[in-house]
This record gives structure tokens, C-alpha cells and sequence, in this order.
């Protein structure tokens, strides 16, 4: 009777981690199966549209062919321009951070705030940017989308040089100090060094989070429909672009939509694996 | 700067003068280096600061209308001039609680299977492509909720619910009404997806510092995994499994551009989880350069103000909830 009953127990006991385990399977095929579906169902979207022209016309008035042109570097010209502003700020703080003051107050108050502002709401972002640089200038610019995805670039390129420098062994600081190097020397002569194919890899992600970014850009670059090379003037972006075009009613934009959004993806990802397997060769 | 000091001690003659010349260069050097760190950092801060101001700035005239009841109203009518924001926030809560009823356990569970049933070689790929997840675009997941997954919620998953649920008491009237394809639902299944790999690396990070011992102990007494997962795993983590979800959750209550596609702006609070609905940053999004008059546009500041400060909660708890465990883990 009690061996029957243990039996019962461990028969039970056996069916419950089989149970469990399938259920551990089956989210694992559920997460990469999401995954494999939307690249598929872009590559069978996207490609069909991809084309010279593309890369070559802008973007076309309603009902008729064209390409994403304008979008495409109006995109290239805020990201760089983002870059540019974001990554300065964001290494020298992520430098306070590991090198000056690494134990302080405000150090701790700082990455506490950093944290916050590297998962805040980006559309928050956009309506910042809107109202201190969009509402006085008194009309949308591509300066002002290129400022509001500098605000995101800085917590990220902030974390990642702190952890960065962070790994960089103190016996090589000490050699440094132990020679005469004053502090800022050692710190751009050695820790950089040490650590710049991790500062890299930090920029490249940033420059992945804000080539997919939308909210931020809605009011504050808008769009234009025409080529424009002039910053102090609404922008056009690749984002965007898909934004308005996905939801129009169109059938040649929805198709432009789709293969903006496959150009997009295809250079994030790309963008996000180089990082990773800059670091990976590392450590 | 070691090429100088090299140089300087091969001087001889006269070494005083371009010696303290070269040491006050270096001096100078050191102190602007340090200098612009510091200007950097409270860059940092004033960011943060410049942001909560210019929201607060903003959404004083929306607060001075309406007051208080800005937040409990849910007419939101651009022609007469109301606004509230309780539909907006409604739905924001709404489709982040369907996002991490949906995300907790798949991700919970993919990080089961990660640290304890995956072969080590198919660890770091499975890893690196629920990770991947989390880089693509938000504007993506839109455009393909849009054209791909809300038709295929309204054509088979709405009809499904609507007639299972049909009858049953509560439940009908939340799973109730024509299935648009679009609605909350939709959104918050969309938002799940990419909080996902957010919940999930947190996860296998804090399930794979636990101590092997640990595991190898209750092994010993004879667990099966799921037991060591359930009794031991988790207890010993919790406190970082609930800062990731809240971490997760941050993401999914600012969320915009997916949203967005398959949320349905409409400003109203329906029982109905299949209903459209809409979000604060959809909202914000949607209406913002539409927005004539000062009060409309102060209604979406103030929207974006309650966003911030409920994903500033959120995230705060979270980053506590972190802290917390690495002080633990020391």
C-alpha cells in the first residue's frame, strides 16, 4: 500500500518536470519562432520592392512609383549628427563615472538617473525637444531630430563606458601613475586603449537604438517629401516615412513601407551583431 | 605624454625652465580633462531635470482647466476643448498588464530552458537571437502587427474568445464585441513579444548566479529540475526576476510606435479587451502635430507627464529591485 502510494507520488512527480520541461521548450521555439516569422515575413515583403530606384528617386506623391531617397539620407544625416553630439558627452561621463569618481555621491545619483533615462519613453523625449528647441525656433528641423536622438544616445554610450573602463585592469592605472602620468593622461592614453573595442561596441548599439527610432522624430525633424539637405528645415527619415506610409492607403507606399522597414532591420541587426561580436573576440 | 617626461630627463643643461614649462602644460591638461567630465556628467543630470521641467512647463495650463480631474475624465474631445486622460491611461495600463501576463512566463520559462535544459553549445545562439528580438525596431513590430498579425487575430483568435467566452459571467463582457482585429488585445500581445527578451535575459543572468552548489545539493536530494527550478531557482533569485519584470514593464508602459499600428485611437474605457482603445504615447503620438490650440497641445504634454512619472516609479522600483540583489550577491 505505501510503495503504491510513493509510486503514485514519483509517477506524478516525474509527469509534472516532463510537463515542465516541454512547456521550457516550447517558449524557447515560441521566442525564436517570433523572431524567424518577422524577418520572414519582411524578407517576403521587403524584397520585392527592393530595387535601384529605391536607393535613387524620393519619395513619390500618392499613386505613383518611387523610392526612399530623401528618407534614407535624412536619416543618415541626423544620425551622424546625433552621434557626433551624443557620443563626446556620453564617453567623457561614463569616464567621471569609472575614473573620478567612481565611489562618490554623485556618481551613484547620476547612474541612478542614467538608468532611468535609458529606458524612458522616447516619445517623452520628442515632446522635450519639442518644446524647448521646436516651440521657440517656431518651425520643425532636422537639428532638432538630430538633438532629441542625441538624448538617447547619451545613456547608452554613458553605461557602456563605464563598464568598459571599469574592466580595465587597476595594475595598469597604478603603472601609469607610478611613471608620472597625470590622471587625464593615463586615462586617454591607457584606459581608452584598453577599452576602446568596448566603446565602440557601445556606440555602434546606440547608432542601431536610433536608426529604428520614431517617436522622437515625429515632431520634432516631422518629414518632407522632398530632397533636402538643410538641417534647419523639416526632415525627412526612414522611419517616419514607414509610418506614414503603412498607414496610408496607398498600395505603392505600403510597398515602400515594407521595404524601408526591411532596409532598417537588416542594418540594425546588422549593426547590433557587429557590436556583440566586437566585444566577443575580447573577452 | 611619456615621450615628454623621456625627453626631459635627457636635458641637462637648462632643463629647469622647459621642465616647469612642460609639468604646467600637463597640469592644465589635467584639470580641463577632469573639468569637462564633471561638465559632462551634470549634462547628464540636467537632461533628466530639463525633462521632468519642460513636461511640468507644459501641462500647467491643461492642470489649471481641468485640474485633478484631468486624470479621472474620460471625455477627450478636441472640438469642445475637454480633455481627460483616463482612456489614454486605461489602455496604457491595460495592454502592459495583457504584455507581461503573456511575457512573464514564456520569458520566466525561456530562461528555464537557457540555464538548465539547453546544450552548452546552443546557449549563447538561442541567447544572442531572443536578444535580437529586442533590437529590432518598434516601427517594425508595427508594420507588422498592422498587416500581418491583426488580420490573423480577427479572423481566427477574436472569434474564438468571443464564442468561448460567450455566457460565462465577467468574462463575456471582457472578452465581448465585433472582433476588429485591432484593439488592446493586439497591442498588449504585441508589446509581450518585445518585452520578451528584455524579462528573459534578466532572468538567465540572475538564474545563472546562482550557486551551483545549490543546485547540485537538491539534486542530490533527489529533485527533478523542474523541483530545483521551482523551489530553489527561483526563491533564490526572485528579487532580480521582479526587477527585470519591472524592467520589462517600463518598456512596455512607454512603448509608442507599435502601439500605435494596432491600438485603434479611440478614447474610450471599454470593459472589452478586444475593443480599440488607445495609449498615452499612441495618443501623443497620433495627435501631437494635429493639435491646434494650446490647450489640446498641453493635454498631450500633460499626457506625456503622467507616462513619465509612472515609468519613473516603475523603473525606479525596478533599478532598487537590481541594486538589491547585486549587494546580496557580494
Amino acid at each position: 500500500m505505501a510503495t503504491a502510494r510513493v509510486n503514485a507520488l514519483y509517477v506524478r512527480r516525474r509527469a509534472r518536470n516532463t510537463i515542465a520541461k516541454s512547456l521550457a521548450y516550447a517558449a524557447a521555439a515560441f521566442g525564436l519562432g517570433w523572431l524567424v516569422l518577422i524577418l520572414a515575413v519582411l524578407l517576403f515583403h521587403g524584397v520585392g520592392g527592393l530595387s535601384l530606384s529605391v536607393f535613387t528617386q524620393n519619395t513619390p506623391p500618392p499613386g505613383s512609383e518611387g523610392g526612399l531617397l530623401n528618407a534614407i539620407v535624412g536619416s543618415l544625416a541626423m544620425t551622424l549628427l546625433a552621434i557626433a553630439i551624443g557620443t563626446p558627452i556620453g564617453i567623457l561621463a561614463g569616464t567621471y563615472l569609472a575614473e573620478y569618481g567612481r565611489h562618490d555621491k554623485l556618481s551613484s545619483i547620476v547612474r541612478f538617473i542614467n538608468d532611468i533615462l535609458l529606458s524612458a519613453p522616447s516619445i517623452v523625449v520628442g515632446l522635450f525637444i519639442y518644446e524647448v528647441m521646436v516651440a521657440p525656433m517656431g518651425h520643425f528641423s532636422g537639428y532638432a531630430g538630430a538633438v532629441a536622438l542625441a538624448i538617447i544616445v547619451i545613456p547608452v554610450v554613458v553605461r557602456t563606458t563605464e563598464d568598459m573602463l571599469r574592466l580595465v585592469p587597476d595594475t595598469l592605472r597604478e603603472a601609469a601613475a607610478s611613471i608620472g602620468l597625470p590622471r587625464a593622461h593615463m586615462i586617454v592614453r591607457i584606459a581608452y586603449r584598453a577599452a576602446r573595442a568596448g566603446i565602440v561596441t557601445g556606440i555602434l548599439l546606440a547608432v542601431a537604438r536610433i536608426s529604428g527610432e520614431t517617436a522622437p522624430l515625429l515632431f520634432t525633424a516631422l518629414n518632407n517629401q522632398f530632397w533636402s539637405l538643410n538641417m534647419n528645415a523639416p526632415m525627412p527619415s526612414l522611419p517616419v516615412v514607414i509610418f506614414q506610409f503603412a498607414l496610408s492607403p496607398y498600395e505603392e507606399w505600403q510597398k515602400l513601407a515594407w521595404t524601408g522597414a526591411l532596409l532598417i532591420t537588416v542594418t540594425v541587426l546588422a549593426l547590433s551583431i557587429l557590436a556583440r561580436s566586437l566585444t566577443a573576440r575580447r573577452t | 605624454m611619456s615621450e615628454v617626461a623621456l625627453n626631459d630627463t635627457n636635458v641637462t643643461a637648462g632643463a629647469g625652465v622647459t621642465r616647469a614649462s612642460a609639468l604646467n602644460r600637463l597640469r592644465t591638461t589635467d584639470v580641463a580633462f577632469r573639468t569637462l567630465t564633471r561638465i559632462a556628467v551634470f549634462t547628464v543630470l540636467a537632461l533628466l531635470s530639463g525633462v521632468i521641467l519642460a513636461l511640468i512647463i507644459g501641462s500647467v495650463p491643461a492642470f489649471k482647466a481641468f485640474g485633478f480631474g484631468f486624470v479621472t475624465t474620460e471625455v477627450w474631445n478636441p472640438v469642445t476643448e475637454k480633455f481627460g486622460a483616463l482612456a489614454p491611461v486605461y489602455g496604457t495600463l491595460v495592454t502592459s498588464f495583457i504584455a507581461l501576463v503573456i511575457a512573464v512566463p514564456v520569458g520566466l520559462m525561456i530562461a528555464f530552458f537557457l540555464t538548465e535544459l539547453c546544450p552548452m553549445w546552443l546557449r549563447r545562439p538561442i541567447g544572442i537571437s531572443i536578444e535580437l528580438l529586442a533590437g529590432i525596431p518598434s516601427i517594425i513590430y508595427g508594420i507588422w502587427g498592422l498587416f500581418i498579425f491583426a488580420p490573423f487575430v480577427q479572423k481566427y483568435i477574436q472569434p474564438f474568445l468571443i464564442d468561448t467566452f460567450d455566457g460565462v459571467p465577467g468574462l463575456q463582457d471582457v472578452f465581448a464585441g465585433p472582433p476588429y482585429g485591432i484593439g488592446m488585445l493586439t497591442a498588449g500581445f504585441i508589446l509581450a513579444i518585445m518585452v520578451l527578451p528584455f524579462i528573459t535575459s534578466i532572468s538567465r543572468d540572475v538564474f545563472d548566479a546562482v550557486p551551483a552548489v545549490l543546485k547540485e545539493a537538491t539534486y542530490g536530494l533527489g529533485c527533478t529540475t523542474w523541483e530545483v527550478f521551482k523551489h530553489v531557482i527561483l526563491p533564490y533569485t526572485r528579487v532580480g526576476v521582479i526587477g527585470g519584470v519591472m524592467l520589462g514593464l517600463g518598456r512596455a508602459l512607454g512603448e509608442t510606435m507599435a502601439v500605435t499600428f494596432v491600438i485603434g485611437n479611440a478614447h474610450t474605457v471599454s470593459a472589452s479587451i478586444l475593443a480599440p482603445g488607445t495609449t498615452i504615447s499612441a495618443s501623443i503620438a497620433n495627435e501631437f502635430t494635429e493639435a491646434v490650440g494650446d490647450l489640446y497641445t498641453s493635454s498631450l504634454i500633460a499626457l506625456g507627464l503622467i507616462l513619465f512619472v509612472i515609468t519613473f516609479i516603475v523603473l525606479a522600483i525596478a533599478r532598487y529591485m537590481l541594486l538589491r540583489l547585486q549587494q546580496k550577491g557580494r
